[in-house]
């Protein structure tokens, strides 16, 4: 296994070379080195001067990806893609275009993102499986029926609606919990009931039905047959075999998301004023801030090749016909 | 349930609310609200230059003179300096000399910067720091070294100064200053020690004197002297920020500020919390006694002669989303709001005769509505280079009359800002020294004065003014060919339709056809840098209100194209600009006022810009904020606050208290669902098999 995962390490440094490469040419699609220093400089009394002196000290005084007046490997490494992108792969990230140390605002950010997407995603998958096995338990009925259909209701509903909602019912008209803020340690548990409720009702539909047509596959099979054919009770058949069968493709969809949670969410950070990575991510596009751009989108990829190896490596966990080789 | 139920039921009956987003030990303290919305890049008196840094940069930072808090027309007051300078000239004219005595005793906000022990910190120490402020503090007297320290670094290399340019056409020495700089700054690592470097134009007299020098006349340089850029910056706290490990920690001077003003910036979080703190060194202030008539029965005048501040802790909550924000003020989490446009409706309504007053929704929490006209104008500016639209050519000079008067900027205005906006019938801002008002200040070219009140002239005028111009009916009278003009707009996403159609219904009435090129702010600037656009939307917010600031937008040296100044419309016209000269170094008089009468009329004439309007701020205070007043020229507003605690703590109360039978009722319903689903699942596990 230890010579997979070596392999599959190797393999993420072209693939993450690739997403850099493409980050920098839609960055630089739509914006010019001039664009970023007068995003930063502001808008009024900016002189030339003062843009040229910006992109000096940052060094987009430089060309793109070619530089031709260079010699020899500086063509290739006297640019600013190269001189952006080399120091990623020692995870140092630099400064924010506001002076601003990245690694120390990612390291600040990460708690409260952490705070509210863990729960989220174990209460979600927690009640997800719960539904779908309720409706997979009563399949064919009238309950399984209105169960889809509302799960493709809730589906069909934009996340901004729940948020918005939930904030004008529980906080506006009800004043249960905060509208919006964060606070450190046990302060932010009032902070984050709502987020996380709104987060587990956002995911119900999509969870559900997709666990529950995950479910049905499985109660298809021969084996589940066989269980019934023993007498085995149906909260039996469904709890110790048909749970168990079903978390192959069920770590699929968990495991790889798990190392993501890091990221954190750009919505729901923004409208409850939770100071977590999405809305510095958020933050940064707006600001055309490409240093943290490049970063969240640079861990961003390494996170999600972490996930995508983690998930391999529960397969062998969870099935033991699974080898890694 | 029972528990569940029990628990709910207890805790509704508690009289403290659930909904308060700050903690326990905040309560009864005298603590102010308020939220802002855009993190602050610059907290550097040297680089800051908005409005969303200002309120903090201004709380702390105090540059010798600051604007009278409630006289209007805007009037300079001496803030750490014991009066506001005189300009004295010097041989012959050559030079201005102003010569600045500031108050002794004053002494800085408590900082780890004045203690020497911490100018040699280990990085590891640092490195285990949460806050600047857990080092040892000291403090000492404020000092004329301080104050010319900081004019020095305007010229730093390792800062950008909005102002170095302009102030280096001025002060004297400066931009030689800067360069030699420059060229002896090749050691960043190296603390820059700016003491060491000399700069001609400005002189320290005494250590509480200080003289700048500057060339020929510049009236306008006392304005600059009320803004951060001339605030003190004591060189112990570049050298306290420029040790090794400090960046890491994002321990800057750039975002600790030190200063000798009312508050302290303790807690810096522009992703969650800003904490402003009253400054303990502070040497107190009075209230002002005088201000402009209306303010006594306002009460704004109650505590004239008392000490400032009157506040002890400011926290600024960061809101990125209107809606929370304007919830949580409703609850009374923040003792100020703005009003959101989409919530505009629901806080105030506009009577048939124009008057402004507050929903009953509002008048029911007691809540105050205070207006104001911005310092700003924003406007349609026509591209002088423009082939079409542009020149000294009558027929162009028509057909920008005839734009300027079927863009019906009253209609704009009522439909898109709520009503919260005066039409700008010259370039100059309402309060502005030389804007004349009523019937004398209405742009004859566009209005007729008719029932006390100006009327835009019929769509007619608008039409023969276009055929005049060779496009009669909107067509070329040679060519026979549709006229279609380009108007260059950063659209903000779907919700600007409605605007687009506007624009194009208003030059339909002309049978004009008009594109409206959207795009983003990059290429938006890109287009003005080149001269690309032909009618183009932006604005402009007043440095200080004096006409040079808002006359030097269309003074033709100042050419975006030419010379990349502010000019936008790159409009030259010889007899503007010689009198823009001379308006701008002459004192308030009824000489100025007909310099600035005349440029106005050249103005209309060319109309350069056809049209625009000054937005009217509007802002909703709890009954428990007392002294709230706006200032469009000075943010240093918060040592004049007061908050009644006790009524607030009162009124939070009555507004919040916890509805639970909703919550327990939905928990109800769903127990009560999942009892079919049982009693079936029940069934199923006794069923015999079939």
């Amino acid at each position: 296994m230890i010579a997979y995962i070596i392999r599959r390490t190797l393999y993420a440094i072209p693939i993450l070379v690739g997403i850099n490469l493409i980050t920098f040419a839609l960055f630089f699609l739509v914006n010019t080195p001039d664009d970023m220093a007068r995003m930063q400089l502001g808008v009024k009394r900016v002189t030339p001067e003062a843009i040229e002196k910006w992109k000096a000290e940052r060094g987009y005084d430089k060309p793109l990806l070619w530089n031709a007046q260079a010699a020899g490997a500086r063509k290739l490494g006297d640019t600013i893609f190269f001189d952006k992108s080399v120091k990623l792969f020692a995870f140092d990230f630099g400064r924010a275009e506001d002076n601003r140390d990245i690694a120390n605002e990612i390291r600040t950010r990460m708690g409260p993102s952490l705070a509210l997407a863990v729960p989220v995603f174990l209460v979600g998958i927690a009640v997800n499986i719960t539904f779908a096995l309720g409706m997979a338990f009563f399949r064919a009925t009238y309950l399984d029926l209105w169960g889809v259909i509302l799960c493709v209701a809730m589906m069909s509903i934009s996340s901004l609606f729940y948020i918005i909602g939930g904030q004008y019912l529980i906080s506006k008209l009800w004043h249960l919990v905060p509208i919006s803020g964060y606070e450190g340690g046990v302060e932010a548990m009032k902070f984050l009931v709502l987020p996380v409720l709104i987060g587990v009702i956002g995911g119900i539909g999509a969870g559900s039905r997709w666990y529950r047509t995950l479910f049905l596959e499985e109660m298809g099979k021969d084996y589940v047959r066989t269980a019934r054919a023993k007498g085995l009770a149906e909260s039996t058949v469904m709890f110790r075999h048909v749970l168990q069968n079903a978390l192959i493709p069920i770590l699929t969809g968990v495991v790889v998301v798990i190392p993501l949670l890091f990221m954190g969410s750009l919505i729901t950070e923004s409208f409850f004023g939770i100071p977590g990575l999405g809305s510095y991510t958020l933050d940064a596009i707006q600001a055309q801030d490409f240093a943290v751009v490049r970063a969240m989108v640079f861990i961003g990829s390494v996170l999600y090749i972490v996930g995508l190896l983690l998930t391999d490596i529960s397969y062998t966990l969870v099935d033991p016909r699974v080898r890694l080789n | 349930m029972r528990p569940i139920l029990l628990l709910a039921l207890l805790a509704a009956g508690c009289a403290d609310v659930w909904n308060d987003p700050y903690p326990a030990s905040d309560r009864g303290r005298n603590i102010l609200y308020s939220a802002f919305t855009e993190r602050p890049k610059h907290l550097d008196p040297v680089q800051s230059y908005t409005e969303d840094e200002a309120r903090f940069t201004q709380q702390v930072y105090e540059p010798p003179l600051q604007y009278h808090y409630l006289k209007r027309p805007y009037e300079l007051a001496p803030l750490t300096a014991l009066e506001v300078p005189k300009a004295v000239a010097v041989q012959g004219g050559k030079y201005t000399v102003y010569t600045i005595r500031i108050r002794r005793g004053i002494r800085y906000q408590p900082h780890p910067a004045f203690v020497p022990e911490n100018h040699a910190l280990a990085p590891e120490r640092i490195a285990r720091l949460d806050t600047p402020y857990a080092l040892p503090l000291g403090t000492r007297e404020l000092t004329a070294d301080d104050y010319i320290y900081q004019i020095k670094r305007l010229a730093s290399p390792r800062l950008h100064s909005p102002i170095l340019g302009l102030m280096s056409e001025y002060l004297v020495g400066l931009g030689e200053f800067a360069e030699r700089l420059r060229k002896f700054d090749t050691r960043r690592q190296d603390w820059l020690d700016l003491r060491k470097h000399l700069l001609e134009g400005v002189e320290k007299v005494d250590d509480y004197t200080y003289r700048v020098r500057l060339k020929g006349r510049y009236p306008q340089f006392v304005y600059w002297l009320a803004m951060p850029f001339f605030a003190p910056v004591p060189w112990e706290a570049e050298r306290f920020f420029h040790q090794a490990g400090m960046a890491e920690k994002n321990f800057t001077l750039d975002w600790w500020p030190v200063g000798t003003g009312a508050y302290m910036l303790t807690e810096n979080n522009p992703n969650a919390r800003m904490v402003l703190e009253r400054n303990p060194n502070f040497r107190g202030e009075a209230y002002p006694a005088e201000g402009e008539p209306g303010d006594a029965a306002a009460g704004l005048l109650a505590d004239a002669g008392k000490t400032m501040p009157f506040i002890d802790r400011v926290v600024y909550s960061r809101e990125k989303e209107s809606i929370p924000y304007w919830n949580k003020f409703l609850q009374g989490y923040y003792d100020s709001s703005a009003i959101p446009s989409d919530t505009f409706d629901q806080a105030v309504r506009v009577a048939v005769g124009g008057e402004v007053g507050l929903t009953p929704e509002m008048e029911i929490k007691d809540i105050k509505l205070r207006t104001s006209p911005d310092i700003t104008i924003l406007y349609l500016g026509v591209n002088w280079l423009d082939d079409v639209v542009g020149g000294d050519a009558a027929r162009a000079r028509k057909l920008r009359q005839a734009i300027a008067i079927a863009v019906d900027w009253e209609e704009f205005i009522s439909i898109f800002l709520n009503g919260r906006g005066k039409v700008a019938h010259d370039p100059l801002a309402p309060g502005i020294f030389g804007q004349r008002i009523d019937e004398e200040g209405i742009n004859p070219q566009t209005h007729v004065w008719r029932d006390g009140r100006a009327v835009r002239r019929p769509i007619e005028d608008a039409q023969r003014l276009l055929a005049e111009a060779g496009y009669p009916n909107g067509r070329d009278a040679k060519t026979g060919a549709p006229l279609v003009l380009y108007l260059d707009t950063v659209g903000r996403g779907p919700g600007d339709k409605p605007r687009f159609d506007w624009w194009r219904r208003q030059f339909a009435k002309i049978a004009v056809q008009l594109e409206i090129r959207d795009t983003d702010w990059n290429r938006f600037q890109e287009k003005i840098r080149k001269g690309s656009q032909q009618l183009y939307i932006l604005g402009w917010n007043a440095d200080y209100p004096d006409p040079e600031n808002f006359m030097f937008l269309l003074h033709g040296p100042q050419s975006r194209v030419k010379s990349q100044g502010e000019n936008t419309s790159n409009w030259i016209n010889a007899e503007f600009d010689a009198l823009f000269e001379r308006m701008k170094n002459i004192p308030n008089s009824p000489e100025r006022q007909k310099i600035i009468d005349r440029m106005v009329a050249l103005y209309r004439r060319d109309a350069p810009w056809v049209g625009g309007f000054h937005p009217v701020s509007y802002g909703l205070t709890h009954a428990w904020m007392m002294n709230g007043k706006p200032n469009n020229m000075a943010r240093n507003n918060l040592k004049y606050l007061r908050v009644d605690v006790d009524r607030r703590a009162e009124l939070r109360r009555e507004w919040n208290q916890p509805v639970v039978w909703p919550a327990l009722l939905i928990l109800a319903v769903l127990a009560a669902s999942s009892i079919p689903a049982f009693a079936s699942y029940r069934r199923r596990e006794r069923m015999a098999a079939r």
